[in-house]
């Protein structure tokens, strides 16, 4: 098979630029894609039509979109869709198999992924339900209706929402999903090792019957970036601390940046431990560890020392296994230094006095290793004495994660900024302490691994009330 | 593609022109100290050794720029014109001192040579022209408004200080970057609404903003002279089919510097991928796309470092290695000698150059 050309599209009309990219694969370095890649000045004229692209979309009810998510949902799971130019085509096989080559994601996380897709896809109806609390679709349509007995109407906040993809994890695109339904036409920059998912969903959208001016889809530099951000009047961006900090209260900017997800354990628990730790486990590994949901912390009252190495010894000895191996937990790095950048901030870490490897009695090796013909990290577990060692609210691109003793008491404070909480305690106090906490985005009360998320509840921001405001109406009769 | 007897003459007539050229400058009734003094130095004699173009890159050094940063510029006035006050022009001094060099005539021999370039259908003759760009202490400022004039009109201009531009980038002062180019842009508009202008001199970057704030076509331009900083086949590609319209708006891409002059361009297209080459105006400078190493040419069609020799009687600079790198490509018809094709700052690929919206 040759090798495609990713485009790119200017609301939807294919545009090959000059100037391209290779999307590579993570192993041997070969050549799976190449991609166009734009000056930003493209993407300003383009954005200039920003509202054509919104009529196009405004030509359908909801309901009908909500039926082109559905379908778009099957023939993305499931069918051959475009790739590239010359009528090129992709199977669902190749896609998962050409996605896993670049990702270094095994072929196991990358099903796991596209099922989580298609389900966002064919439960547009339920997601768009949780997010506008019950209302009337046609509302929607409309502009205006009656809610609950009260008159609402509804106005968009802008006329494209901006993406600046990552390029960990490829179910991250299931946040963007409702937007189409919701007549909001996207304009994306996909991470540049993961174009491959954005461009698939697009097609399956089209195919589905979605007009294509809905989709903007630019590869490009950072002066690219920025203004898709600064000109969409609504943009999601995702990247580390440093990228998100620089958006950190701009409302116009929904920033997806690192979770700090934890686990805590009450008074009242912790004398079962034992019996936590498939959820600890699953929160810490699942999906190779690189999604914001993964556990980074387990927050416990007492035994830290005991339970961080009870986890030291079922992820220690976890080893990269073939691509193709159902079993297969970690995931390579489409970029070596990646991982050997977060070897060695590991390891200067751990030369910090008040933290020691829980994982390394148990990994009969390095935790950085080449196998499979890639890059990985075998899992860490990092025992530490308190909050204060910069290993104990951490969060890395792979199976990581501190266990940290903290009285009960102080357990909300110490905790900061967290997406999610899974917090396993009985004590009524307590979990009215955890439901009053102003730091948690999304809490789970019980053993209920941090990784599991509710579509029909935003996990992190709302898009609906991102993408549309209310306003006060009133109509002559 | 030149046909060998025009390459022939061409070269042929560099190697005239270089060995007038040493004559005058190594010469103690016409040179400057500068070159006399260094000849001095020397263990061997230029006005002797040097009669073509290939002896002149074998047997001089390359060109130091700090000479025209250290030294006075005294040194630089050739016998013959030591009784005319001459213009100082710079180059660089985003930090510290700048490069500078002295000149009397040669802009306007330069411009006016350019001027014949250029189709009366984009830049009308008896209209007026506009400078968007650096004007300060350049060489380019007084060029445009001679080219205006030698094309019967005037210019209009509104300055931008590129070592603030460049200062403000290298210090991550975006905002400051965006609100001064915005200032500049404000500027121009102002002047687009009150008066009429058909020709534009501006970066690309520039001209980019423009174009996203005025229909550029309604406001009567008809043709950009535009020049300063890099353009890849993309983004030449965006100004011609976007910015400019797909020709509505007659795009001259240019490469020069106050050191050289101006080099003009092979007409781009979809046909050539929008691969901009430029040619020196030669015999009055001679640009070389060389592997430093070892002072040979590359090959066609492959990188090598750009190595510009200017060669006027106002100004010999044997030599000078240039900050940027480009493809060397072979001789035009219409100037029959070695292009620089996409040119790019050297090392452009490996580190960040900072060149803002200049």
């Amino acid at each position: 098979m040759s090798i495609p050309h990713i485009p790119c599209l200017r609301f939807g009309v294919p545009y090959r630029s000059l100037n391209d990219s290779a999307v590579k694969d993570y192993r041997d370095g070969t050549t799976k894609a190449t991609l166009s890649q734009v000056n930003a000045g493209v993407i300003r004229r383009d954005l200039k039509s920003m509202g054509q692209a919104r009529d196009a979309l405004r030509k359908f009810s909801t309901r009908e979109l909500i039926e082109i998510s559905a379908k778009a949902g099957e023939l993305f799971l499931k069918e051959d869709l475009s790739i590239g130019e010359g009528g090129m085509m992709q199977s669902a096989q190749e896609y998962m198999e050409t996605l896993s080559a670049t990702s270094g994601l095994p072929h196991v996380m990358v099903q796991r992924n596209m099922d989580k897709i298609h389900y966002a896809l064919t439960h547009v109806d339920l997601i768009l339900n949780g997010l506008t609390r019950g209302i009337d679709l046609s509302i929607l349509d409309q502009g205006y209706g009656e809610h609950g007995g009260s008159p609402v109407c509804f106005f968009p906040t802008t006329e494209a929402l901006g993406l600046v993809m990552p390029s960990n994890s490829p179910a991250v695109n299931s946040l963007w999903l409702p937007s189409i339904a919701l007549k909001i036409p996207i304009v994306m920059k996909p991470g540049r090792e993961e174009p491959w998912t954005p461009y698939r969903l697009i097609q399956a959208f089209i195919a589905a019957g979605c007009p294509k001016e809905a989709f903007g889809f630019y590869s490009t530099d950072h002066e690219g970036a920025g203004d898709i951000l600064k000109h969409c009047g609504r943009a999601l961006i995702f990247g580390d601390k440093s990228t998100t900090d620089l958006y950190a209260g701009d409302p116009g900017v929904q920033v997806h940046g690192p979770g700090f997800s934890k686990i805590l354990i009450g008074d009242d628990e912790i004398e079962n431990w034992e019996a936590y730790l498939d959820v600890m486990v699953s929160s810490i590994s699942d999906n190779g560890g690189r999604s914001c949901v993964n556990a980074s912390a387990v927050i416990v009252p007492k035994y830290a020392k005991e339970i961080a190495d009870a986890l030291g010894k079922r992820l220690g000895p976890l080893k990269p296994l073939p691509v193709d191996d159902p079993n297969a937990v970690l995931s390579g790095f489409a970029n070596p230094k990646m991982g050997e950048w977060i070897d060695s901030t590991l390891e200067a870490d751990f030369s910090e006095k008040g933290a020691l490897d829980a994982t390394a009695p148990y990994r009969d090796g390095t935790r950085l290793l080449q196998a499979e013909g890639g890059t990985y990290l075998r899992p860490t577990i990092a025992y530490c004495e308190s909050m204060d060692h910069p290993l104990a609210n951490r969060e890395f691109l792979c199976p990581y994660a501190s266990v940290v003793e903290v009285d009960q008491n102080r357990m909300l404070s110490a905790i900061g900024p967290t997406l999610v909480v899974t917090a396993i305690t009985k004590d009524a106090s307590f979990k009215n302490q955890l439901l009053g906490a102003s730091n948690i985005e999304r809490l789970n009360i019980g053993p209920i691994s941090t990784m599991k998320i509710s579509w029909d509840q935003p996990h992190e921001g709302n898009m609906f009330e991102f993408l549309y405001k209310r306003r006060s109406i009133g109509m002559a009769a | 593609m030149a046909n060998e007897t025009e390459i022939q003459e061409a070269a042929i007539a560099l190697d005239a022109h270089v060995a007038e050229i040493i004559n005058w400058h190594f010469s103690h009734e016409t040179g400057c100290s500068f070159w006399l003094d260094w000849a001095k130095e020397q263990d061997w004699n230029p006005l002797e050794e040097v009669k073509t173009f290939d002896d002149l890159c074998q047997k001089f050094p390359n060109f130091q720029d700090e000479w025209l940063r250290d030294l006075p510029n005294k040194v630089w006035v050739p016998q013959a014109y030591k009784n005319r006050p001459f213009n100082i022009f710079e180059t660089g001094g985003t930090t510290g001192m700048p490069k500078q060099r002295i000149g009397w005539d040669d802009f306007r021999e330069d411009y006016t040579a350019f001027s014949e370039t250029l189709s009366d259908e984009c830049f009308p003759k008896n209209h007026y022209w506009m400078m968007v760009g650096p004007t300060g202490p350049r060489r380019l400022r007084l060029a445009i408004e001679h080219l205006a004039n030698e094309r019967g009109c005037s210019c209009y201009f509104v300055d931008l200080d590129p070592r603030w531009v460049k200062r403000l980038i290298a210090n991550h002062q975006f905002d400051q970057a965006r609100a001064y180019m915005d200032h500049v842009v404000d500027q121009a508009l102002t002047i687009l609404k009150h008066r009429e202008v058909s020709a534009l001199f501006t970066t690309p970057k520039l001209l980019e903003a423009l174009a996203e704030r005025k229909d550029l076509v309604r406001a009567g331009i008809k043709g950009v002279f535009c020049g300063g900083t890099t353009m890849d086949k993309q983004y030449a590609r965006f100004l011609v089919e976007e910015v400019c319209e797909g020709g509505k708006i007659g795009f001259v891409p240019t490469y020069g510097n106050t050191l050289m002059g101006l080099a003009r361009h092979h007409p781009i297209s979809a046909e050539n991928d929008y691969s901009i080459a430029y040619y020196a105006p030669q015999p009055r400078a001679a640009l070389r796309v060389i592997n430093p190493e070892t002072n040979q040419a590359v090959d066609y069609g492959t990188w090598g470092r750009v190595e510009l020799t200017t060669l006027t009687k106002e100004f010999f600079m044997p030599r000078f290695l240039e900050r940027d790198e480009a493809l060397r490509r072979k001789p035009w018809s219409e100037a029959p000698w070695d292009g620089v094709a996409e040119v790019r700052p050297f090392g452009a690929m490996e580190k960040k150059i900072v060149e803002g919206v200049y």
